[in-house]
């Protein structure tokens, strides 16, 4: 589930309160937008594929929010991790074309 | 709001028909749920699609495979006619800018989608084609006029909860399946609310007992991927290996397993190139394994099956010819709205043909229902009124709660004991309770606008879970994903669709598979 945005990284741009496809988020004027709704996140990880400051962190328990509080520190080498694996980065643009599921299927045959 | 075509939903289908109808020069706006571009079930994952050639035995070898999985329901010239227009879409993608992969040979290879790249293009599409999108819409019953055909939608804007109305010469129920709230990935908002406006504007179901496909997904995550799990072995909580259990045609010896007690996968049958590879298809597979610390290729998690209802079902409103109109005049359905029997009888797993059928009946319906706008002589000015369904309507005085009702929903389709292995005994048993909560919802008063929502999704779950159980009681035999222990066998004779409908009282009746009407409802 969602867990944290980081108010050092966030630029209030609102673009995961907009693409949230279950409205998790409210956007406060001015500030870093609220985690207001976070049972009702469906743990889909694309708010972190959209944000372009990756100040979003979504945790990968889909059950329950995370029992302890996260901190971003301990999450930071992931900052950013899904946007760069499917290419969404200037400098990972390459890996926009690399779905291998032909790979996969033909494997299976 | 006025418009030539409304559609509902902004998934595959929804973006498709919305495309369709807009380039055929109908005026169109679509309304989300959530956000179009990463709402429904395809956005957040990686899906291979039903994409052959124009080549006759390369046709006929794909229509073939699926046949008997099926259950011989699957309609020969509907196959024919996804395989054709889903050929000629999915390169569209292509030349649009889709970034297809290219194999070790040079070769194009567009038989699979990555979601958040096909549904940004899709929301591009969608907005260059002239279409007006509406986030974070969500409709909440339909408009009908005095004869009976559908004449637009209104819903709430679920942020401010204001309310809208949306007049239209026709509409496109693209809402996707059901699957219960069962947190699989990207289903969250798929909870049959297609089904339930349709169905108060008269609108018939089929093949609603197709709807039981559970997938495979850490018992922590909310990761479907069944694909990877080809390459898992399963074992009980001793670490002993479990006979029989495999992501493919092993799958109820797992849920079997899981009403014994805990069962770990672990995708040691993966060599280094397929390992590779399964990084490279679907990089979210990985997420919750990374953030939880866990390698998933040589240490063994525990997994759950998640009900996927009929996201991964077939079943879903009847379409009554190949425009994807509905039996209701001015109303059309496409993708998991819509039932997918037509191509696949009682079976489907993930992806393939489903991206296939909601691509091809998504342009379908946009076209059938820019069509019928055409025509439609009484247009904009014809008076409608509301459906005035359940929650929506002032009732005998006394509030229901949707949490708990979505609880109690359930508490019916989770349980293996009751829908993966099906007797007539467990379904009319449930039945029972689920007809009891449907005259509680009937007597309740209608929800604050700031409930509304919640409220209606969990009507639709329970009307939903009533089309599946009173269908799976008319199937008496086992077909495709639909097995009863107490009719274990496939009955030659039932090789019909079992057709369902109605709110207070459900009826079911039948259709043969050549889309001839068999007999009166039952």
């Amino acid at each position: 589930m969602i867990e944290l945005i980081s108010a050092d990284h966030c630029t209030s741009c609102d673009i995961c309160v907009a693409v949230c496809p279950t409205s998790v988020f409210d956007a406060v004027p001015g500030c870093t937008p609220v985690i207001a709704r976070q049972d009702d996140c469906q743990t889909c990880f694309l708010c972190e594929v959209y944000c372009p400051a990756d100040a979003l962190y979504v945790g990968p328990d889909a059950e329950k929010p995370d029992a302890a509080e996260v901190a971003w520190d301990a999450v930071e080498t992931l900052r950013g991790s899904y946007r760069r694996a499917i290419g969404w980065t200037r400098d990972t643009r390459g890996l926009r074309a690399m779905d291998d599921t032909h790979v996969l299927l033909g494997r299976l045959k | 709001m006025e418009t030539d075509v409304l559609v509902i939903g902004g998934g595959p289908a929804g973006t498709w028909a919305a495309v369709s109808a807009a380039r055929r020069g109908a005026r169109v706006i679509l309304a989300d749920k959530g956000f179009c571009g990463t709402s429904g079930a395809t956005a957040p994952s990686g899906t291979a699609v039903w994409y052959v050639p124009p080549d006759v035995a390369a046709r006929g070898k794909a229509k073939a495979t699926r046949e008997e999985l099926g259950g011989f329901l699957a309609h020969h010239d509907w196959m024919d006619a996804v395989l054709e227009t889903t050929f000629a879409l999915v390169n569209e993608l292509g030349e649009r800018g889709y970034p297809f992969p290219r194999d070790v040979e040079g070769r194009l290879r567009q038989n699979s989608l990555q979601g958040p790249e096909y549904m940004r293009l899709m929301r591009k599409l969608v907005k260059g084609a002239g279409a007006r999108i509406l986030d974070h819409s969500p409709a909440l019953e339909l408009l009908i006029d005095a004869d009976g055909a559908v004449a637009g939608a209104r819903g709430i804007d679920r942020r401010t909860h204001a309310g809208w109305q949306i007049k239209a010469k026709s509409v496109v129920i693209a809402t996707g399946g059901c699957a219960f709230l069962s947190r699989a990935l990207g289903t969250n908002n798929l909870t049959g609310d297609g089904y339930l406006m349709a169905a108060e504007a008269g609108a018939e179901l089929s093949g609603m007992e197709f709807s039981n496909a559970y997938a495979i997904a850490p018992v922590f995550s909310s990761v479907t991927k069944t694909l990877f799990y080809e390459w898992a072995s399963f074992t009980d909580a001793s670490g002993a290996a479990i006979t029989g259990a495999a992501s493919k045609g092993g799958r109820s010896v797992i849920a079997r397993a899981l009403q014994q007690g805990a069962v770990f996968a672990q995708l040691d049958r993966a060599d280094g190139e397929v390992r590779t590879a399964m990084r490279a298809a679907q990089p979210n597979f990985f997420l919750p394994f990374d953030r939880a610390g866990i390698d998933p290729f040589t240490q063994p998690f525990e997994i759950t099956l998640r009900l996927e209802g009929t996201v991964r079902g077939t079943g879903g409103l009847r379409l009554v010819d190949q425009s994807a109109a509905t039996t209701v005049p001015g109303l059309y359905a496409a993708g998991d709205a819509a039932t997918r029997e037509l191509i696949c009888g009682g079976f489907t797993g993930g992806g393939s043909h489903n991206a296939a059928w909601a691509m091809s009946s998504g342009a379908w319906a946009g076209e059938g229902a820019a069509a019928f706008a055409r025509q439609c002589r009484a247009g904009l000015a014809r008076t409608a009124a509301p459906a005035r369904g359940p929650a929506l309507a002032g009732g005998r005085g006394h509030a229901f709660d949707p949490a708990a009702l979505i609880k109690a929903v359930q508490a019916e389709v989770f349980p293996f004991d009751t829908n993966y292995f099906r007797s007539g005994d467990g379904l009319a048993r449930s039945l029972t309770r689920l007809d009891s909560l449907w005259r509680t919802v009937r007597a309740a008063d209608g929800a604050r606008p700031e409930d509304a929502l919640k409220a209606r999704e969990a009507v639709a779950m329970l009307a939903t879970a009533r089309w599946m159980y009173r269908s799976g009681l008319a199937r008496t035999e086992s077909r495709g994903m639909h097995r009863r222990y107490d009719l274990t066998a496939l009955d030659p004779a039932q090789r019909h669709h079992v057709t369902s409908g109605g709110l207070d009282e459900v009826w079911t009746g039948r259709v043969p598979a050549d889309g001839q009407p068999l007999e009166a409802a039952a």
